[in-house]
């Protein structure tokens, strides 16, 4: 018969009628994201950084700017440089994440936002004083330590930079003095010197607030 | 100075427009008190379509996302209600551009042309009892003559706006809508011999079997006739995003845009008023002398939603398509409907020459057998031209074997 086709055709749209929308109405609802998301803003912990310039070394695009100076006081204490700045020109940015994979003491991790829509391209460079201020919420990506702790960005609260680290904090600190390779553990000040850098003591303060 | 409307004025049947003439009548010269009165009738109706032109807009956008699992408009008020404010506020301030080498008079002279046979078409349709502006005896044709003056003011826009593209819509326009004219008028010359009144509210009262049934064919040809003449899809040639950008409106921005806008949208809404009054009894239905309006808006967001619900479904015709379900298909069967309408009215009426309730339902029995009737022949003869695939040639599979054997 001509035209059966037809309403067949019209049958499937009146079923589609009848369906509810499949659409994310996004600034209020949003897909959930995973942890390991590689975002913008990244999170720095100035504590331990130590200022080796290695994620600008290892930048395939060379957008990362880091200028130190010797600090000059309390070098026992770990504050061997002192980082002038730390640019990071998020405009060319690929997110391939190789700044954090670098970065020997943690102190770098990949955010996970991704609304830092600007209007003009000058303002698409993360100054030092904007990672210092930077929301601490790091994303899991490649820190196995934050992934062990079920850690999630999105749910939970503000990582602290000694919970940070796959070490203890105490051995990152007499690490970044350099007291290991001064060999003379006696006299350093610092008690629990026999603490060893395992996956174990992985965020030693307990778990994560908020992890869950 | 007391003026009295005659008995034989084309508007006496407006009992508005009477109570307004009289009341002006009363103070004022009676050729002013006819224009007052007039303005006040055309102020409602007009205001009334362009109402109903932007609920159009947000519901046809609403429905199209819900067809298609979408939400559609949703930022500006509730549900998105006032979207078309928002639309109207984003065109008015864009720019007015006309092109270089333009016919500028012809040019702007388009979209008054384009609104101007929406809103007239209006005039004749009675939305409730005894509220058509006019009640002319001739509704019907004078329905065709003023719908059919789009076909100008399409190629005006084509030909003024010194744009390739813009001729190239306006011809496959143009081209559309005079074919489509023909299956349209024979369509309603069926419904007006059943009815025996060109009379808009004269069809409406013969309607005691709403010609839905008693005109199956008629209906069909007249929706689809109507559908491409308002440039809807499946027929929307005149506008191609693909091929030729937006088409004979192309140059068009700003509030020429949106008048050129407007008036699709309410030449739909006119075009479905048009379809209730002849073929679902208009404002008939039960308490039809308080609720007539209810009935009629009913049927017209049915028919609206009808039309919603192809232009979701469907994908465009090309346009020997088009031309070729205009000539072979919809000429045809209204043809048919033609000679099987009038072979029943001169077998059906008594002598009286007045057909009853029962002679419609016998129509309308008769009237479905031949559609069903029609579409089957339709589709056999429609299948007997599709060519079907050969199969493969046995010298390939000989000389496969070959190559095996050898």
């Amino acid at each position: 018969m001509y035209g059966l086709q037809m309403v067949r055709g019209l049958l499937v749209t009146l079923k589609n009628l009848t369906r509810k929308p499949f659409t994310v109405q996004y600034p209020e609802e949003r897909l959930p994201q995973h942890p390991r998301f590689r975002g913008e803003e990244f999170v720095w912990y100035e504590e331990r950084c130590t200022g080796c310039a290695s994620c600008a070394k290892y930048c395939p695009l060379g957008i990362i700017k880091i200028v130190t100076s010797p600090s000059g006081t309390a070098v026992p204490q770990g504050d061997k440089y002192r980082l002038e700045v730390f640019d990071i020109e998020i405009a060319r940015c690929m997110f391939c994440g190789l700044c954090v994979e670098a970065c020997p003491y943690d102190a770098l991790f990949m955010g996970s936002g991704f609304e830092q829509g600007r209007y003009s391209r000058r303002d698409l460079v993360i100054p030092i004083q904007q990672l210092r201020e930077s929301d601490k919420r790091p994303s899991t990506w490649f820190r196995p330590q934050l992934e062990e702790a079920k850690y999630n960005p999105h749910l939970g609260q503000p990582v602290d930079w000694k919970q940070a680290g796959r070490e203890s904090w105490r051995w990152h600190q007499r690490e970044k003095a350099g007291l290991r390779l001064d060999s003379h553990p006696a006299d350093s000040n610092v008690p629990d010197e026999t603490e060893k850098p395992t996956q174990a003591n992985a965020l030693p303060e307990g778990p994560v607030q908020g992890a869950r | 100075m007391s003026c009295r409307l005659a008995a034989d004025n084309v508007l006496y049947g407006n009992p508005l427009f009477r109570w307004v003439y009289d009341l002006a009548g009363s103070a004022l010269p009676c050729w002013l008190a006819y224009i007052i009165a007039g303005l006040v009738v055309m102020f409602i109706v007009v205001n009334g379509v362009l109402a109903g032109t932007a609920v159009l807009t947000w519901a046809e956008r609403k429905l199209l996302g819900r067809f298609q699992n979408r939400v559609g408009p949703n930022r500006w008020g509730p549900f998105g209600l006032l979207q078309p404010m928002a639309d109207l506020v984003k065109l008015l301030t864009k720019e007015n551009l006309t092109p270089k080498g333009a016919d500028r008079l012809v040019f702007n002279l388009v979209p008054i042309l384009m609104m101007m046979p929406t809103l007239l078409v209006v005039a004749v349709v009675p939305f409730a009892m005894n509220t058509a502006v006019a009640d002319l005896s001739i509704g019907v044709l004078y329905i065709l003559a003023v719908s059919s003056l789009t076909i100008l003011a399409i190629f005006m826009a084509g030909w003024s706006s010194n744009n390739r593209f813009a001729l190239f819509g306006a011809a496959r326009g143009v081209a559309v809508l005079v074919s489509y004219e023909v299956p349209v008028v024979l369509s309603l010359l069926g419904v007006v011999m059943v009815a025996g009144s060109m009379s808009l509210s004269g069809v409406v009262e013969a309607q005691a079997v709403p010609f839905l049934l008693v005109q199956p064919i008629a209906l069909f040809v007249f929706a689809a006739g109507t559908s491409a003449e308002l440039n809807r899809t499946p027929f929307d040639v005149a506008e191609g995003e693909s091929e030729i950008v937006a088409g004979y409106h192309i140059e068009y921005s700003g509030i020429k845009f949106a008048i050129i806008q407007a008036s699709e949208f309410g030449g739909t809404i006119t075009a479905s008023a048009v379809i209730v009054t002849l073929f679902l009894a208009g404002w008939q239905g039960p308490l039809a002398s308080y609720l007539g309006w209810l009935w009629f808006l009913l049927k017209l967001g049915l028919v609206l939603f009808l039309f919603v619900w192809v232009r979701a479904t469907y994908p465009r015709l090309r346009t020997d398509q088009i031309m070729a379900f205009s000539w072979k298909f919809l000429l045809s069967i209204s043809l048919i409907n033609l000679l099987a309408t009038s072979l029943e009215i001169y077998w059906l009426r008594g002598a009286e020459r007045a057909l009853t309730t029962g002679d419609l339902w016998i129509m309308a029995l008769m009237n479905l057998a031949i559609a069903a009737a029609c579409l089957l022949v339709a589709g056999r003869l429609s299948q007997a031209k599709v060519r079907r695939v050969r199969p493969p040639l046995p010298v390939a599979a000989s000389g496969t074997a070959a190559r095996e054997a050898r």
